[in-house]
């Protein structure tokens, strides 16, 4: 434990940091100390997610609704795509500690391969993180909202979604999305919806088997659907935009904080996981130029392998807390 | 330092030859525990729909088994095990008193905010 510490002329003096108390480097300690302060900063966002949870306990989105892809697959899989992102991030982090436990050997070639697997799981870890927020952004069956900001879904008699494109029939439309190029340079606007309110209703009404199904969930945990005469009503009534995907202001599978909330945390520790592949990728040229190999110790593996285990430690939390309860 | 692990998990249950064993020993675990909370999470049983202190059942097990998950990360994949105690305490006991903290003021103050917005009147004025 003496290799990478700078000799500061206060060993053995009770208040120089001397006699460590600890028995840990310093950058060890300082990396200790950033993995709690970033564990709090987490925390704060899970518990800011589950705050918002509570509030709408009654219509809050149902994840394995939500989350049900799996690339080059059709059909429902929920959780299963998360899973295996789960296990390429404990995955990594074994490769990670399997690095750190050559480096204590100083072995360099197995820190090499290691660091190198590490790397690799890192980056299936973010490019799955990609494709599912790709999925989550294009959205699958649409949804109408509501003048009060709430969704309605559209099911058949037996309960199973139905997608807007299955019912709804689009007519030919005059009005295009507002570019700022051909029109006021300082407004905006997003893409718009392939249908309209009005062909919604038109669709429902031409189709007796669809069924309005409201974010409220029911006694058994389940959405609420409404009979045809209340569906109808309800749509007519209440029904303002048409929304397909998710974004930060509207979202097709319920409450728009799902989403925010949603892409704020899974996004944040995608960040994470990002930032440490650049970091490992640092580390691992380094163990190639023989850096580790000439200070005599591969401390510098452990610490940023310190960092890559707390971003697998956030991961387990994040997935419980937002596709599992 | 290298020969300084220590190799036992589950309370000396089991009890590995080297340090990397003991690491493959780990992997095994948390697969295990991820792939039950998936069976779970996919087939949710109805004995373990039922409330318990204010949540399913089932959620808490999921919670139990994710914190048993950080467990093993921290203190086999951080080598948590083999930290001196006053580090170890600094670093847990610290985290783990903020989080709860925080964790519970906010969902108490996030169930008081549904009971006003399904109740329609407020019950607790402060």
């Amino acid at each position: 434990m003496d290799t990478t510490v700078v000799n500061t002329g206060t060993e053995g003096k009770t208040w120089g940091g001397g006699n460590k108390p600890l028995n840990a480097s310093y950058g060890k300690m300082m990396m200790w100390f950033f993995i709690v302060s970033d564990a709090l900063t987490f925390s704060g966002f899970l518990a800011a997610y589950g705050f918002s949870r509570f509030k709408f306990i009654g219509s809050w989105p149902i994840a394995d609704e939500v989350f049900t892809h799996v690339p080059f697959f059709h059909g429902n899989y929920p959780m299963i795509y998360v899973a295996f992102m789960t296990f390429v991030l404990i995955m990594s982090s074994v490769t990670m500690v399997l690095a750190v436990d050559a480096g204590h050997h100083m072995n360099k070639a197995k820190v090499t391969i290691y660091m190198f697997l590490t790397i690799i799981g890192g980056l299936i870890f973010v490019g799955s993180q990609a494709w599912e927020w790709n999925t989550f952004i294009k959205g699958d069956f649409g949804a109408v909202q509501t003048k009060g900001g709430n969704i309605l879904q559209f099911v058949d008699t037996d309960g199973n979604r139905v997608a807007l494109r299955d019912f709804v029939v689009a007519e030919d439309k005059d009005r295009t999305a507002h570019e700022n190029k051909n029109g006021l340079w300082f407004v905006s606007e997003g893409t718009l919806p392939t249908y309209t309110v009005e062909e919604v209703i038109a669709g429902l009404e031409s189709h007796d088997n669809v069924l309005v199904r409201t974010q409220d969930l029911n006694e058994n945990g389940e959405k609420t659907v409404l009979d045809r005469g209340a569906s109808l009503q309800q749509l007519k009534l209440n029904g303002k935009v048409v929304v397909e995907g998710a974004n930060l202001k509207v979202n097709e599978y319920g409450s728009p904080l799902f989403a925010d909330f949603f892409f704020f945390i899974t996004g944040f520790h995608g960040f994470h996981v990002f930032s440490g592949v650049l970091i490992n990728i640092i580390i691992f040229f380094n163990v190639i130029l023989g850096t580790y190999e000439r200070r005599g110790s591969y401390e510098m593996v452990e610490k940023v392998g310190l960092y890559w285990h707390f971003v697998d430690l956030v991961w387990v939390f994040v997935f419980t807390f937002f596709y599992l309860v | 330092m290298a020969d300084a692990h220590k190799l036992e998990i589950l309370r000396g249950l089991v009890k590995f030859k080297s340090n990397t064993q003991k690491i493959w020993g780990v992997l095994i675990l948390l697969t295990i525990i991820t792939a039950v909370e998936v069976i779970l999470g996919i087939y949710k049983p109805e004995m373990l729909m039922g409330q318990f202190i204010g949540m399913k059942i089932l959620n808490w097990i999921f919670i139990i088994l994710t914190i048993a998950k950080a467990y093993y990360i921290t203190w086999d994949f951080m080598h948590m095990r083999d930290e001196t105690a006053a580090l170890r305490r600094m670093v847990v006991w610290t985290a783990v008193f903020l989080i709860c903290y925080l964790i519970f003021i906010l969902l108490q103050e996030g169930g008081y905010i549904e009971s006003v917005y399904s109740s329609g009147y407020i019950k607790r004025d402060f």
